[in-house]
């Protein structure tokens, strides 16, 4: 039968062609609106290591001194580099990567290629693992390369393409901030978002072209990017910050694989705290935080407030949309209530008009979808063309295609339930004397 | 095959109860050709959408083809509709953006016949009635009487125990009326069961058995205060 009712669906919603094109374009309006905005929601409010995200966790402590300190108070977002290191060689996670952002000039050696700027990010080796950065040619350095201060670098697939012609590159030197690098690794396209491990160089930015370790750059003094926090006499070495400087400037991930070890860690973090208070380096209480990257997310608020409030007041369109599609629905089956009557007494039961009313509903659902869908696109053209960080991320992946089509389909067909059911209410000898 | 048996159709509003019909009895065998008379508002019609189940009834026993049915649930009263009763209506009542095979299909879809079984079943019935060339026309290119056809058509496609008519030519001119009651009487010799509801005293005298109707009630004709004074007027000229 659902054959059969989709044939006289299309035959219905051809006979009222105005109707049926109203009720579509509500329908397309609607959806288009709130699938732009449900789209850029979830780009930006997406798990950016989907399957890994809960056991990654951001550690922070408080090595403030006392001024300023109001109980409850969030501890600093980043760590001092003191702090940072102690916890990076204490290991007491699966996996651990301290970091900060930057950016440096490249000598290409070419005569056609101008020196150029790429960010960049000083790390530890854990760094790769950790975040399941994919390589496309060498590995990363080790542990023993970041105590050495070797001068390794990993480099973007992009730079790669730019500067070797995507060749091979490892074994290759990379001229850098005057200095020769040797690059033991390439990493294939790689772009998690939001950009998690460092939020204060842009909540969406690109990932990094050009990794190299940590303690290297301390050395070199390379310059450094993102936001710091001193107190005391902190603030006056590399990028302003020196070694011992009382200044946070440093991001900390770990890995903790179960709910177990994040609790231990937290002790760690706690007892770190006490320990160090007793060497008169901290001057406040144990002031810990240990959150997983969506907490994390949450916590920093990432998501845009204009961007939620955008999707609430599209979901308030398509609403209207809907309320007006389930008007003219109402109108066009109680106009069919003698065609409705004739059915009945032709055999029909109510389940089966009402059945048969739904698909009619589900087809204007799935049209309306498809012009959702399109005005959908040109909402995200759009938001592209905006000047954002997040805007280039506004692409209709193949999730939010089918929650296009679900939601128009389930909106429409609710749209319908009403209609359907009066419809189907009115007794059939009067739809026929009625005709 | 009908038996109506003290059955009472009563309208409630707030303020008034209007009963349609009241203490009804009416019993029509099978083969018999039925034809139900009566002025306006007397509950003809009432009468034939509780006949043809299309519509519920207040007191009373209603069996159709031996089966009680005032406890059926609406799936049961659909499907009895869809195979024991074919409907005839003064309007036709066909689907208007369905062609006449399409609308003779509308029953059998439901009764959930294969598609060759239907056809079959299609062309047969356009056959009896003189239109089998006419399936892909659509009812607004036919004239009233062809319409008139199709619909007896598709009432026929389904081999429905009990035929159910409400003025079938009451929309008609004389010539394309004298048509259909041939083809209802021709029908009526192959043995189906028809109930005739008219307002026509002429078409009412070619069924087998009149049943009058007045004030929801069957009654005998001369009980009809109308033909009371259609006989004392006629008592008067004779006088």
């Amino acid at each position: 039968m659902f054959a059969y009712y989709l044939d006289l669906a299309l035959r219905s919603l051809k006979r009222n062609k105005a109707l049926t094109a109203l009720m579509v374009l509500a329908i397309a309006l609607g959806i288009g609106a709130s699938m732009t905005t449900l789209t850029v929601l979830h780009v930006l409010s997406g798990d950016p290591l989907p399957g890994k995200s809960a056991q990654l966790y951001y550690p922070q402590i408080d090595p403030q001194d006392l001024k300023g300190m109001m109980p409850g108070k969030e501890p600093p977002e980043q760590l001092t580099l003191v702090d940072g290191l102690n916890l990076l060689h204490a290991a007491r996670a699966d996996r651990q990567a301290l970091m900060a952002g930057g950016s440096a000039p490249i000598d290409p050696g070419k005569a056609d290629m101008d020196p150029f700027y790429v960010e960049t990010r000083y790390t530890t080796t854990g760094f790769f693992p950790m975040f399941d950065a994919p390589f496309l040619f060498g590995h990363a350095w080790t542990a023993a390369d970041d105590e050495a201060k070797a001068r390794d670098v990993v480099i973007a697939r992009s730079l790669n393409d730019k500067l070797f012609g995507g060749a091979d590159s490892v074994g290759r030197t990379l001229r850098m901030a005057g200095v020769d690098w040797r690059i033991v690794g390439v990493l294939d396209q790689w772009r998690p978002n939001p950009h998690f491990y460092d939020l204060t160089t842009g909540s969406y930015a690109y990932a990094e072209q050009v990794f190299l370790p940590l303690q290297t750059m301390v050395e070199l003094r390379l310059d450094r990017n993102g936001s710091s926090d001193c107190w005391g006499n902190g603030g006056g070495g590399v990028g302003n910050i020196l070694p011992n400087d009382d200044c946070v400037w440093l991001q900390f991930w770990v890995q903790l694989d179960t709910p177990a070890k994040a609790a231990a860690y937290r002790d760690f973090l706690v007892h770190y705290s006490q320990e160090q208070k007793a060497l008169g380096r901290f001057q406040r209480a144990p002031n810990v935080r240990l959150r997983n990257v969506m907490q994390w997310l949450d916590y920093k608020m990432v998501v845009p407030d204009d961007v939620r409030l955008q999707a609430g007041l599209a979901f308030g369109f398509l609403l209207v949309c809907l309320v007006n599609t389930v008007g003219l629905m109402l109108a066009k089956f109680m106009r069919r209530a003698a065609e409705l009557g004739v059915r009945r007494a032709l055999g029909a039961s109510r389940r089966a008009l009402f059945a048969q009313l739904l698909i009619e509903s589900g087809v204007v659902g799935l049209v309306g979808g498809l012009g959702g869908l399109l005005l959908a696109m040109l909402g995200l053209w759009l938001v592209r063309q905006r000047p954002s960080d997040y805007a280039a991320l506004a692409q209709l992946d193949t999730s939010m295609l089918f929650t296009t089509f679900a939601l128009a389909v389930c909106a429409t067909l609710l749209a319908g339930l009403l209609p359907a059911w009066r419809a189907c209410q009115i007794a059939p000898a009067l739809q026929l004397k009625s005709n | 095959m009908l038996k109506m048996t003290h059955l009472s159709k009563v309208y409630r509003t707030e303020v008034v109860e209007t009963y349609a019909l009241r203490d009804f009895n009416i019993d029509v065998k099978e083969g018999e050709f039925v034809a139900v008379t009566g002025p306006s508002g007397s509950g003809k019609t009432t009468f034939l959408t509780i006949a043809g189940l299309l519509e519920t009834f207040s007191g009373g026993e209603y069996h159709l083809d031996g089966i009680e049915v005032s406890n059926l649930n609406d799936n049961a009263r659909s499907k009895i509709r869809n195979e024991k009763i074919g409907f005839i209506f003064q309007a036709f009542n066909l689907i208007p953006d369905l062609n006449v095979f399409d609308n003779i299909e509308v029953p059998l879809r439901y009764r959930g016949m294969k598609a060759a079984e239907r056809k079959q079943r299609i062309m047969d019935s356009l056959e009896r009635v003189g239109l089998a060339s006419r399936a892909k026309h659509y009812p607004a290119e036919l004239s009233g009487g062809q319409q008139q056809r199709v619909a007896i058509a598709r009432a026929l496609a389904g081999s429905p125990r009990l035929l159910l008519a409400d003025e079938p030519t009451g929309n008609l001119d004389t010539q394309m009326a004298r048509g259909v009651m041939e083809l209802l009487e021709d029908i009526h010799r192959e043995g189906a069961t028809i109930v005739m509801v008219t307002h026509d005293p002429e078409l009412a005298a070619r069924a087998q058995r009149n049943v009058h109707i007045i004030d929801g009630q069957v009654v005998e004709l001369s009980e009809d205060p109308r033909f009371h004074t259609v006989h004392a007027a006629a008592g008067d000229a004779h006088a």
